[in-house]
């Protein structure tokens, strides 16, 4: 216990350090990621050929394949193609492909959700296909799928940890460089772990509060 | 195909790590689903405490924690030991969510018409709840195993030798980065594929045999 105390003392701010570039990661990825998502949410179903193929072209990858494979793809992959990216960069281009993807499956959903006689409504007052799209389907839409995309910010706030491997340094590589100069790998686990813990948890419980509440209103 | 030869080296070892973990999990899962179940406040405020903290600390952080931190003497766990457990354990506490979910989509009728015919625990557990919880569980339980295949290929970071992990080597060796990579991509992809498929068709088949 005293080790804990005393590793606290002398790695916190390291520790600190890492979690704001975590914080960091976790924030880009979810803001190019939410932009993105809906990009592809509607591409998805667009009646567009390209523009259908290539949404799920990226959707299907960052769905199907292991964030780690996207984060050493493009660390260690796109220098093959002279295109070298420092290790924060490339970490928030495939952390921001997963979020899109599984992001974009969610809002289609909630899309989806929207009732038709919104719609129609929409179509019946006479406002044009953009209009109905922007006022009436993505403000309901979103608001429907609001708690799967909270759930999933937090997940994605856990998966920055998996940056350690192409390293950014954040939260996880910041415990273990000071795991190796203390050789105390337990106790700085064990902190990381309370950090990260310190975050997740509080953040679940406020996407289950928010799903109760929006459970009222729909 | 060099290439490909190198990754699909890694396959066998990335479902034994999935299958083992998804193992650990099913029965760690089960003293879980039962502390959320007890009649005790105390229990069930612990249980969600350790299901929470479970859940609220990312993997790569379980299995460094097992890895680097755990030795007693010159005891330590191998890496492929403290890979499946920490999967394992952290599985426990996701199926367990889906297990009480499935629990809860089955009708009063079925509890109340078990004490009626005086059946012991037991029973209305090996015979009625339990056969129809698992169907309604299917779903939730195969869309986890699918995460947990791509979840896998964390234990890379302390080193068994999986897809990622020897993807890694030949992109280092090869100098074809970009190409291996998608390989990796596309066969986890095409794991999955298979997973879904047949989860679907079980499913199907067990809504045929449960009557209504």
């Amino acid at each position: 216990m005293n080790t804990i105390f005393q590793d606290i003392l002398d790695y916190g701010p390291a520790l600190l350090g890492g979690l704001r570039i975590s914080l960091a990661l976790t924030g880009l990825s979810l803001l190019f990621g939410t932009i993105l998502a809906l990009v592809f949410a509607l591409g998805i179903t667009s009646r567009n050929k390209a523009f259908r193929w290539t949404s799920t072209f990226f959707v299907e990858i960052g769905r199907g394949a292991p964030a780690l494979v996207l984060l050493q793809l493009m660390y260690y992959g796109l220098p093959n193609a002279d295109i070298t990216l420092s290790s924060f960069t490339s970490a928030t281009l495939a952390l921001t492909w997963t979020a899109s993807a599984y992001m974009a499956e969610y809002i289609r959903g909630g899309l989806a959700a929207v009732p038709g006689g919104e719609i129609e409504g929409a179509q019946a007052l006479g406002m044009s296909q953009q209009d109905t799209l922007r006022y009436v389907t993505i403000p309901q839409g979103i608001r429907i799928a609001l708690p799967a995309l909270m759930g999933f910010a937090v997940l994605l706030f856990q998966a920055t940890s998996l940056a350690y491997s192409v390293a950014v340094p954040e939260l996880m590589s910041q415990a273990y460089s000071a795991g190796s100069s203390s050789f105390n790998y337990l106790s700085l686990f064990i902190i990381a772990g309370a950090i990260y813990a310190a975050i997740s948890i509080p953040a679940t419980w406020l996407s289950v509060g928010v799903e109760k509440h929006l459970a009222k209103h729909l | 195909m060099e290439l490909l030869k190198a990754i699909a080296l890694g396959l066998p070892m990335t479902l034994l790590v999935t299958a083992v973990a998804l193992g650990i999990g099913s029965i760690v899962a089960l003293p879980l689903l039962a502390g959320l179940r007890s009649g005790k406040t105390a229990v069930r405020f612990l249980t969600r405490a350790i299901i929470d903290l479970l859940r609220g600390i990312p993997p790569v952080v379980w299995l460094f924690l097992l890895f680097y931190g755990i030795s007693a003497g010159s005891f330590r766990l191998s890496a492929f030991g403290a890979g499946v457990i920490g999967l394992g354990v952290v599985a426990g506490a996701y199926l367990t969510e889906i297990f009480r979910g499935a629990l809860g989509g089955i009708k009063a009728g079925q509890w109340e018409a078990s004490e009626a015919l005086g059946l012991d625990r037991f029973t209305m557990w090996s015979k009625v709840i339990g056969p129809q919880g698992l169907r309604v569980a299917i779903p939730g339980f195969t869309t986890y195993a699918i995460g947990l295949l791509k979840d896998s290929s964390i234990v890379s970071t302390i080193g068994v030798a999986e897809i990622v992990y020897l993807t890694q080597q030949s992109a280092r060796t090869s100098g074809q980065g970009i190409t291996v990579y998608f390989i990796a991509a596309a066969v986890y992809i095409m794991l999955s594929m298979p997973i879904g498929m047949l989860s679907r068709n079980l499913d199907i088949k067990m809504r045929k045999a449960v009557a209504r």
